[in-house]
């Protein structure tokens, strides 16, 4: 297993880089080519024809990114489709290029008590010897939630500060997870924070970001304390190491697990199910929409 | 703390984690914390408590030190019931999400599904679009799915004590909701019942008069186990004053839910940050000052008065609007298949599979599309609160833009205020630790995922 655990981390998804299953692919869709089974003769057709539906719906959206509008975090590039990388690709769509773009930072005015949350903490961090612009990234508004970016030396100094300040108090520390995104290069790994206002009625995240090669960051357990079986779970399935935890240990894996789960390299598992002499691959190498 | 602490030794961690101080509390450490117990020589005892243990509340396993019968150190081991479906949500389409994420906390199912559909209606934009009898019958669901969560949690903390009678009042209690649950999903755990933009489909006819029948059984069945535990000095003895977590411990540990209301603090997301309408419910939130065990039983009958009450306006409302849609309009999102009972069971409509397959060839590519394939979501994250019965369940989702979720997070009650059992536990007596662990209520099926 610690062989496919260590594959290349800044390669595609799992699924994308199956060449067997893309050979099944093709060779699927060769209409009666002796394929064992009844329905065979539709499934290629229909199979086709999702794959035109399905290009169709990736061309607003990339035509999309070239307009004016917000501005995107490219995170990801991705070649192709149903993870078909030779010349066995029948489908049509193995010259699509789709960037993968999360939210960019937003201007302001953030709307809401965003704005208020920002401008205090600002000052805050101000009286305490950190500028801003050192410790916030940048500040991205999405979907009606606020997410603050923090450069990870001044995390505990942000959390400490929204727990503190009377206008901030955000008091309940919920939880810790993290994010891969392997194709990001020198961001690989966010960890995102759950922070909720009791007092003022308020929810934001914070989302750190860290290199692959140093995947470091401060414990926020001195100031949220029910942080720590949820850094643990982080470092557990992410493999992200927060400086100063106090006892940094796997929690779910077994403690002498070789690699981290939930990393996008780390491949799902499972076996190949034979049924009335087809074999389906697990569900990682399956024929995917990337 | 580690190096305080005797027998934290380096173990078996990759080189990502050297020079790391590691804490082991699981797997191959056992043996060396005995051998280190008999090379020190101290009169110093370690229990070894679960994971198969009848009152561990679960596959939770609790090493303790002890010293006569006070319980000097506690520390949980968990983990044992870990199946990854988080991860296996990222190779499932965001529908399918819904049949894994239910399978988490499995004696609170629906609570998870409608997190995670809510979630997903957020990273689309349509949260307004959900039809009104959707959300309804979600409220539905979820009330009387946290009534039934509470009864198993009185009823195994009961049985933990040695009181079966508790233990079988309450399970038959949850058995009438079970027969509600069957009768709307036609399962009673694991329902898979509400997807993104509604429901799988609406209440039969019917149902609600059988949940109105229902419902006084189930209260009087609420009203025997407070009964039976409330005045009873036994179990007052065993639980008053016992697994002590004040207000400061609660918030410092991110502890919510009864828990937290037990020390007077009238938290509840449903308040908090109100979703699928439950600003527009008439419901009180209870609350104890005791932060004690025996608080927190008698909160949990009251939230299940409370529930009943939401259960109570929600079939009113249910009644007053009459039937109608329970999915998005928009066809692209929306489920395409009817369900109908055929002689094999329920299935797709004997109607939709003559459209699709003898007179629309659209039809049929759109079927195909989106039960394959799945509808694709806008990148981005969403995070939704929602009020569990142990506690606020976060569920985080990001999409990349795909049919699939790029990463699903379930910030599970459980696992968090499972972190409270050293606060709780060290100091008191070795049987006071079942008390403490079952006012946790933890659910392990969502402390592992």
């Amino acid at each position: 297993m610690s062989d496919d655990v260590r594959r290349d981390a800044t390669g595609d998804d799992a699924p994308a880089d199956a060449p067997a299953e893309a050979k099944d692919a093709a060779a699927a869709a060769k209409a009666g080519a002796g394929v064992v089974g009844t329905p065979a003769s539709d499934t290629p057709q229909t199979a086709t024809e999702a794959a035109h539906e399905a290009g169709a719906q990736h061309l607003p959206a990339t035509a999309g990114e070239g307009a004016a509008g917000p501005v995107l975090d490219v995170v990801a590039v991705r070649r192709g489709m149903f993870g078909a990388q030779d010349t066995g690709d029948t489908s049509g769509y193995g010259g699509l290029v789709r960037t993968v773009a999360m939210p960019g930072p937003s201007e302001r005015p953030y709307g809401g008590w965003f704005d208020e949350v920002v401008d205090i903490l600002a000052e805050v961090l101000a009286e305490q010897g950190v500028p801003y612009e050192a410790a916030i990234e940048k500040v991205v508004v999405d979907r009606g939630e606020l997410t603050l970016f923090v450069r990870r030396e001044h995390v505990v100094t942000v959390c400490r500060a929204l727990r503190d300040d009377q206008d901030l108090r955000f008091e309940l520390g919920l939880g810790v997870s993290g994010v891969h995104y392997p194709a990001d290069a020198g961001r690989e790994l966010h960890a995102v924070y759950h922070l909720c206002s009791v007092t003022h009625g308020r929810r934001l995240r914070l989302e750190v970001a860290v290199p692959d090669a140093d995947p470091h960051i401060p414990s926020s357990t001195p100031v949220y304390p029910g942080h720590d079986w949820h850094e643990r779970e982080t470092y557990d399935f992410f493999g992200i190491v927060f400086d100063g935890h106090p006892g940094l240990a796997r929690i779910e894996m077994p403690d002498d697990w070789p690699g981290h789960p939930q990393r996008k390299d780390y491949p799902l598992g499972g076996i190949p199910v034979e049924y009335k002499g087809a074999h389906i691959p697990p569900p990682d190498q399956r024929r995917a929409y990337n | 703390m580690s190096e305080q602490t005797p027998h934290a030794s380096a173990h078996i961690v990759d080189e990502g984690a050297e020079g790391v101080p590691t804490f082991e509390a699981t797997g191959g450490d056992w043996s060396q914390i005995a051998e280190e117990a008999a090379r020190l020589g101290e009169e110093r005892i370690v229990v070894n408590m679960g994971p198969q243990h009848p009152s561990t509340h679960g596959v939770l396993r609790l090493m303790l030190e002890i010293d006569g019968e006070t319980v000097t150190e506690a520390r949980c081991g968990v983990g044992y019931l870990h199946t990854g479906i988080e991860k296996q949500m990222e190779y499932r389409t965001w529908t399918q999400g819904v049949t894994l994420c239910t399978r988490m906390d499995y004696l609170a199912p629906f609570f998870q599904e409608v997190g995670h559909c809510l979630a997903v209606e957020k990273l689309l934009g349509i949260t307004d679009d959900v039809p009104e009898r959707a959300t309804v019958i979600r409220v539905l669901l979820m009330e009387l799915n946290r009534v039934a969560s509470h009864l198993v949690a009185l009823a195994t903390g009961g049985n933990e004590l040695g009181a079966t009678t508790i233990m079988t009042t309450g399970f038959t209690g949850r058995e009438e909701i079970l027969k509600i649950f069957e009768l709307i999903t036609g399962l009673r755990m694991n329902h898979g019942f509400i997807r993104p933009g509604g429901v799988a489909q609406d209440i039969p006819p019917g149902a609600l008069d059988t949940i109105r029948e229902t419902l006084p059984r189930v209260r009087d069945y609420i009203g025997q186990l407070s009964d039976l535990m409330l005045g009873n000095p036994i179990f007052k003895g065993r639980l008053v004053d016992v697994g002590y977590l004040g207000l400061a411990g609660c918030m410092a540990l991110g502890i919510t839910g009864p828990m937290l209301r037990a020390t007077g603090l009238p938290y509840d997301v449903r308040k908090h940050t109100p979703y699928c309408g439950y600003e527009t419910y008439d419901f009180d939130v209870p609350t104890a000052t005791e932060a004690d065990s025996y608080a927190r039983v008698v909160l949990r009958i009251e939230e299940c008065h409370q529930s009943l009450r939401i259960v109570e306006q929600a079939l009113d409302r249910l009644q007053a609007m009459g039937p109608g849609p329970v999915m998005v309009a928009d066809k692209k999102i929306a489920w395409p298949a009817q369900l109908a009972i055929g002689s094999d069971g329920m299935g797709n409509s004997l109607d939709h599979i003559r459209e699709i397959m003898g007179t629309s060839m659209e039809a049929l590519i759109h079927h195909f599309k989106l039960v394959t394939e799945g509808f694709r979501v806008p990148a981005g994250q969403a995070t939704q609160a929602i009020e569990h019965p142990r506690g606020e369940m976060l569920v985080h989702l990001v999409s990349d833009g795909g049919t699939r979720p790029y990463r699903a997070h379930f910030r599970d009650p459980s696992f968090n205020n499972l972190q409270a059992v050293s606060l709780m536990c060290e100091g008191g007596l070795l049987a006071d630790v079942v008390v403490a662990v079952a006012g946790i209520d933890p659910v392990m099926g969502g402390v592992d995922r």
